[in-house]
């Protein structure tokens, strides 16, 4: 499981937009170096990160190998209701890691 | 000590100012300016905002460690010395000397005495990732306070070897560590500014690294950066460095873990 650093708002009025960011600890390592071996250090980055709601996609991002290690994301959301938000990060092994959190908003 | 020319002060003065006004390390009246101040916003956003700093990932990674048990005993840090909190001020005040073997040890060293000393654990790599997540954890408990170097007086000939070593000139292109962060601090190299050299901010999480270094690190760059051949991690001279610039920053705010490029 990867670390990752998320940050919203638990509560929101209906109809606000809120935003959120969440950072991944990932070394984004970009399949281009050598190590000190002389080596090709094997390609290592997360592929995409996507948001749901209710399966949903909100947000999507497509990662490439010249995006810096532990990438931080932002965007903004209007929620209505209880919103359960649904963080997904595909690795380059094509497996998926996720959070969930939710947002109260009454 | 730094010596700078009265037209720069001024101008210095002025953006010392207005980074005053938003930033968390101010600058003394003495005008030691710390590497914050020289930053862009973008970093410094990222230094001020810990959800934005990627160090935390480290300090993160500490707090797991900083409870695991290790060793024969099954010790944690936390058996001993309870929670990270305890350790406010700590960071603050390395190096420090350790009677026990006599010398100065750094904040990552005292961290491998505790393993082989009181854990019977085998100490963590140089710089190895869980070795920096310990210190950049203990670092933090010590954000916003002043350096305040050990005072023993066992340390002064450490301090006084860092201090020759830091007017020293070494490598191919015969510069010392003065040369540029005492005598043209606030200059461009290349394009970058030379900082002051106050080690106020680490473990770092330098961009350039894109992971968290130590000051012992970021010295070995340097070294490396003048063509000389680095000392090795943990010899005695990077700790006497590591003496000298805690004691000539002496005061500064402690931002740990910070941001760099």
């Amino acid at each position: 499981m990867a670390d990752v650093l998320i940050n919203l708002p638990a509560t929101a009025a209906p109809g606000e937009i809120v935003t959120i960011r969440l950072m991944i600890r990932h070394p984004m390592e970009t399949g281009f170096r050598t190590g000190p071996d002389g080596r090709r250090v094997p390609r290592d980055i997360l592929r995409e990160v996507r948001a749901e709601v209710d399966g949903a996609v909100v947000f999507a991002a497509e990662l490439f190998p010249a995006v810096a290690a532990n990438p931080p994301f932002a965007f903004t959301l209007r929620v209505e209701g209880r919103t359960e938000l649904t963080l997904v990060w595909t690795l380059w092994d094509g497996s998926e890691e996720r959070a969930v959190r939710v947002i109260e908003a009454a | 000590m730094i010596r700078r020319a009265p037209a720069r002060a001024a101008a210095q003065a002025a953006a010392l100012a207005a980074a005053l006004a938003a930033g968390p390390a101010p600058a003394g009246a003495d005008g030691r300016r710390s590497g914050y101040l020289d930053m862009g916003p973008a970093t410094q956003a990222m230094q001020d905002d810990d959800l934005a700093n990627p160090a935390m990932f480290w300090v993160m990674e500490g707090a797991g460690l900083w409870a695991a048990p290790a060793g024969p005993d099954g010790r944690s840090c936390a058996g001993c010395h309870g929670p990270p909190e305890a350790m406010a001020g700590v960071a603050a005040r390395y190096p420090a000397f350790d009677p026990a073997s006599g010398a100065a040890v750094d904040l990552t060293a005292r961290i491998g005495l505790c393993r082989t000393r009181h854990q019977g654990a085998e100490p963590f790599a140089p710089e190895s990732r869980p070795l920096l997540a310990l210190a950049a954890l203990v670092a933090l408990q010590s954000r916003g306070r002043p350096i305040a170097p050990d005072p023993d007086p066992r340390l002064d000939p450490v301090r006084a070897l860092g201090a020759a070593l830091w007017h020293q000139r070494m490598g191919q292109l015969n510069l010392s560590c003065a040369l540029c962060h005492d005598d043209h601090a606030g200059g461009s190299l290349g394009g970058a500014r030379i900082p002051q050299a106050h080690p106020t901010a680490y473990p770092i999480y330098r961009l350039e690294w894109q992971e968290v270094g130590s000051l012992q690190r970021r010295l070995r760059g340097c070294l490396t950066g003048v063509r000389a051949e680095p000392f090795d991690w943990g010899a005695p001279e990077l700790v006497a460095l590591e003496a000298y610039l805690a004691a000539r920053a002496a005061g500064m705010a402690v931002e740990s873990p910070g941001v760099r490029p």
